[in-house]
């Protein structure tokens, strides 16, 4: 097994800037995206995740002219994921620069648009994100950034969009998101080992050794949003990503 | 001038960057007169088999590149897909490519013993087995972006340039006199990805 892990720094749009949530709530501002990738460039990043956090709930297309900008700095892959509902903005984001579209509330209603994309674009750039919470003991899909409540569990969710064809699958917890108190591996083992494709799990990460057990019980891709852009204790605003020799460190063992 | 061949799929504006990174000049073009007229050419890719080479088709660049790769032996970069269609058929939409090379695409299964998750999607290394003006000051350790679920078999072990490992040996990079193919992203593979970029152009290329 010679693929290496991958620790993906989640980037959080709004209003032309970048922005952290806690819970998905409380946008606060962290800087100029530009700027941003700039510094993940330096740093080499494995990969990242750009997301629109208010393309989806206010219908608004994309930001092509932003992520048309972002694309042209990137020198890693990079995935987006907002508001996107049509085939016409998914040849508008291609255009962009970009590597792999993020579908997630689109998916509710319209789940035919995978198997439409992948006859296009081939299944290795659609990525199927999964939010989901746990409330009165019951785990949930979400859509529409955590409004809409379905019945679905997030592992009968995951095995249905792989069958539809997804090259990828994000498994996000609302519940941890923004709160580096580590990943939901429980959730993590039952998906990973009830899908073939390649798994990225999101939200909770507070440290290299998250990184190493998500690892370890399946994961391919690592997200993380808060770990890469606060310093503690203070969370004061410092994009930060882990040396290439601590990475290196993280296997199966 | 290099020219990125332009079939509307697949990233051209990132390697366009990467080229232009690397200290040369790139259009993205389709147009016969720039195809005729560049230097070198890249064949992206980003997408299915099939509507790639339909696409191609419509476009009406299939005889144009052969008589520009085969007859006038320009050189060509082919990145994952692009190399994929040198080859002469894929299992993707069960499609005949460009023929280019002695070579087949196919798709990634889980055979036995073998726990693989496709797409092979991520960082890889790729072991070079020969040198030559491609791998030239190639940084140790290096490592290249893929993210394909198809791959390429080569029928004549000389065209494979490196291989790389996903449950099974993959080739990861073939060339064939002026033709080259790579499985993997240069153009999202940081300074690896440039250095293979920086020599690519410098094959065929002035400064710009």
């Amino acid at each position: 097994m010679n693929l290496r892990p991958r620790i993906i720094p989640v980037i959080l749009l709004h209003r032309q800037g970048v922005y952290k949530t806690k819970n998905f709530k409380n946008p606060s501002y962290i800087g100029d995206p530009l700027n941003i990738v700039k510094i993940f460039n330096d740093k080499e990043v494995d990969e990242l995740i750009l997301l629109d956090i208010e393309a989806s709930s206010k219908s608004k297309d994309p930001d092509y002219k932003s992520l048309y900008d972002i694309a042209g700095e990137a020198f890693m892959p990079i995935a987006y994921g907002g508001g996107i509902n049509r085939l016409d903005q998914v040849e508008e984001l291609f255009k962009t620069g970009i590597e792999k579209i993020i579908l997630n509330s689109v998916l509710l209603n319209d789940l035919n648009i995978v198997e439409k994309l992948v006859a296009i674009y081939g299944s290795q750039s659609i990525v199927a994100n999964i939010d989901y919470k746990t409330s009165f003991f019951r785990t949930r899909v979400y859509f529409y950034g955590g409004r809409q409540k379905t019945n679905f569990h997030p592992l009968e969710w995951a095995v249905k969009l792989a069958e539809c064809g997804v090259g990828e699958i994000m498994l996000n917890s609302f519940s941890r998101e923004g709160t580096s108190i580590g990943y939901d591996l429980d959730m993590l083992k039952k998906v990973v080992d009830s899908v073939k494709v390649p798994v990225i799990i999101s939200g909770g990460a507070g440290s290299v050794l998250d990184f190493q057990s998500a690892f370890q019980n399946g994961a391919s891709g690592m997200a993380a949003g808060s770990m890469f852009v606060y310093k503690q204790p203070h969370r004061a605003v410092l994009i930060s990503y882990p040396e290439r020799t601590e990475i290196d460190k993280i296997s199966y063992r | 001038m290099i020219c990125i061949v332009d079939y509307k799929i697949g990233n051209s504006r990132s390697i366009q960057n990467m080229v232009h990174r690397s200290g040369y000049d790139a259009v993205i073009s389709n147009k016969h007169d720039d195809i005729k007229n560049a230097k070198s050419l890249i064949l992206p890719g980003v997408g299915h088999f099939a509507r790639s080479m339909e696409l191609l088709d419509e476009f009406d660049l299939i005889n144009l590149l052969n008589d520009e790769v085969i007859l006038r032996k320009k050189k060509i970069l082919g990145i994952c897909l692009g190399m994929q269609m040198m080859t002469r058929h894929s299992e993707e939409g069960d499609c005949m490519g460009l023929g280019w090379v002695e070579a087949s695409t196919v798709k990634f299964k889980n055979e036995e013993g073998m726990d693989i998750r496709i797409p092979h999607m991520g960082w890889n290394s790729v072991d070079f087995v020969q040198s030559g003006p491609i791998t030239n000051d190639m940084p140790e350790y290096s490592r290249f972006y893929f993210v394909h679920s198809y791959y390429v078999q080569c029928e004549r072990p000389k065209d494979v340039l490196a291989y790389s490992q996903h449950g099974k040996k993959i080739v990861s990079a073939f060339q064939k006199d002026n033709i080259i193919g790579v499985q993997f992203h240069p153009e999202k593979s940081h300074k690896y990805g440039l250095t293979l970029i920086r020599n690519f152009c410098n094959l065929h290329e002035s400064k710009a």
